[in-house]
């Protein structure tokens, strides 16, 4: 009996954390696009997120933005997205969150591809293969802890 | 330098004067000027284009000069037999296709024309679209039309694969959800990541890549750019390719036949 309890006590605990993660389907966007809870359910670790942002498969942000604090460490960034040094000073983390998910819900049409979504694609492939996807819906370019980490990175990038 | 040296021009041989930027046609709506891949290039790779002994390219062409006149297939012929010198027999052909081939009632592209001439005229094996072989000859009849622009038919019965192949063009594919023009029409002349993006003409196809030290076709470079996209790519020698084969040659209607080219 005592056991029973026990188990049912970590299984809900379980669960608990299972639903501190928001689902890609489930995450709540403002109407301009703003992302309001940690979609980890934790805080993000800035020095994971740098690395999230820099490394080819991960985020790989580096290819189309370039940040001046990364130049030491990290050659060719790319030019086809706007620089990031200071964008803390422009957008609060909620609106940061809401750009990395899906900055199509901030910028309608633009080119950055949208991290935390897993459906509604023309001939998704697995991955860079060239093969028809394995699963519908994918699995997220970045994980919830993963847009954490860089959220919590690119709060760092502040000017003022 | 590692940049690219925009205003250059492009002589090769110290003879052939190619159109390297020129005015876009009219049917390409959102470009005022069309750039030749070449441009986009470092100073280094763009001079391994300016002299065919420096242009590693050209040994394969050497290859494919000699399978010209090599019999094969039950019908004991040679594309010699039939078209006898390749400066004669294939001049001018590389800068009209894709084309409308009426007895075949169907666009083609030189691969699918050069293998029709194998399994048929030559009862031959046919080459594999983009093999090794098939690349080489296609980059020799190209060499026949060097210097001479690009000149793609886009209106009467090939309007409807054109089409097909504009809608591809712009399609965001993938999971990236990113289609040819958000890169190569958007951000031609930026930085992605160390890749100094062009306009993606294939006027100068087939290119000789320093990255893999042969030389490329067409629908392999296709390929590689939807699979980029983290997309299912089409098959080299599809319909879909063949469209979009059409479609992107006439964005570079008016610039020089270059091919083959050097490009990293
Ligand atoms: C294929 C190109 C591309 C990639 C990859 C990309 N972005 Fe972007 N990003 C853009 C563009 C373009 C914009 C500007 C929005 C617009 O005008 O469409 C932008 C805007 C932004 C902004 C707002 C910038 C500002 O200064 O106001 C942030 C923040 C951002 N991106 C973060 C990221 C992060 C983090 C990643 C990787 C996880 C990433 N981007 C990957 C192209 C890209
Ligand atoms: C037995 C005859 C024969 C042989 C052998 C032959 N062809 Fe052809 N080829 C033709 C005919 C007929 C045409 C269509 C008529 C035309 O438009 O030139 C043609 C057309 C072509 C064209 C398109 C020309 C154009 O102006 O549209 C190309 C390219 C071509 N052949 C390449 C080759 C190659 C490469 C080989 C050898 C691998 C080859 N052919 C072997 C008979 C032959
Ligand atoms: C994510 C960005 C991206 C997308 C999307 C993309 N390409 Fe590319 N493409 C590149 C890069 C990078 C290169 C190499 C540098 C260059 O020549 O632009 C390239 C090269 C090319 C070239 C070779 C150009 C030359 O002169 O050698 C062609 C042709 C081309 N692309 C066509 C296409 C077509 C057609 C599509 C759509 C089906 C497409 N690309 C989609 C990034 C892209």
């Amino acid at each position: 009996m005592k056991r029973a309890i026990l188990i049912a006590a970590s299984l809900m605990a379980g669960v608990g954390l299972a639903s501190a993660e928001v689902a890609p389907l489930n995450v709540v966007y403002d109407d301009a696009g703003a992302v309001a809870v940690s979609l980890s359910g934790a805080p993000g670790d800035a020095e994971m997120g740098r690395k999230v942002f820099s490394t080819k498969s991960e985020g790989n942000c580096v290819s189309c933005h370039a940040v001046t604090e990364l130049v030491e460490d990290v050659p060719f960034h790319g030019e086809v997205g706007p620089v990031l040094d200071g964008v803390a000073d422009r957008w609060n983390e909620a609106e940061i969150r809401g750009i990395v998910a899906n900055a199509k819900k901030t910028y309608e049409g633009t080119i950055m591809p949208a991290f935390y979504k897993t459906t509604g694609y023309i001939r998704p492939g697995d991955a860079y293969t060239g093969k028809a996807a394995k699963t519908d819906p994918l699995p997220p370019l970045l994980t919830a802890q993963q847009i954490e980490d860089v959220v919590a990175y690119l709060m760092t990038l502040k000017e003022e | 330098s590692a940049s690219a040296d925009e205003e250059a021009n492009l002589v090769v041989n110290e003879e052939i004067e190619m159109v390297v930027r020129t005015d876009a046609p009219a049917h390409v709506e959102n470009l005022s000027t069309i750039y030749s891949g070449w441009v986009f290039r470092s100073d280094e790779t763009q001079a391994l284009q300016m002299d065919d002994f420096d242009n590693p390219g050209m040994i394969f062409v050497d290859q494919a000069a000699e399978r010209w006149a090599e019999v094969e297939g039950k019908n004991g012929k040679s594309c010699a037999s039939c078209h006898g010198d390749v400066e004669e027999g294939m001049k001018g052909v590389r800068a009209v296709y894709p084309k409308w081939v009426e007895s075949a009632g169907e666009v083609r592209t030189l691969e699918m024309q050069i293998n029709d001439c194998r399994t048929n005229a030559m009862d031959a094996e046919p080459w594999k679209y983009t093999s090794g072989s098939m690349t080489n000859m296609v980059a020799l009849i190209s060499v026949q039309s060097r210097g001479m622009p690009v000149n793609v038919a886009i209106d009467g019965p090939a309007e409807m694969m054109w089409e097909q192949g504009k809608e591809l063009y712009y399609t965001r594919t993938g999971q990236l959800e990113l289609s040819c023009a958000n890169c190569h029409e958007d951000n031609y002349g930026n930085l992605i990541r160390a890749d100094h993006l062009s306009q993606g003409q294939i006027n100068g196809f087939p290119t000789y890549r320093l990255k893999n030290a042969k030389l490329n076709s067409v629908h392999a470079r296709f390929k590689g750019c939807v699979r980029d996209t983290r997309a299912e790519t089409f098959s080299p020698g599809s319909e879909d390719f063949v469209a979009l084969e059409l479609y992107v040659a006439s964005r570079g209607n008016g610039l020089s036949v270059e091919g083959p080219s050097v490009r990293n």
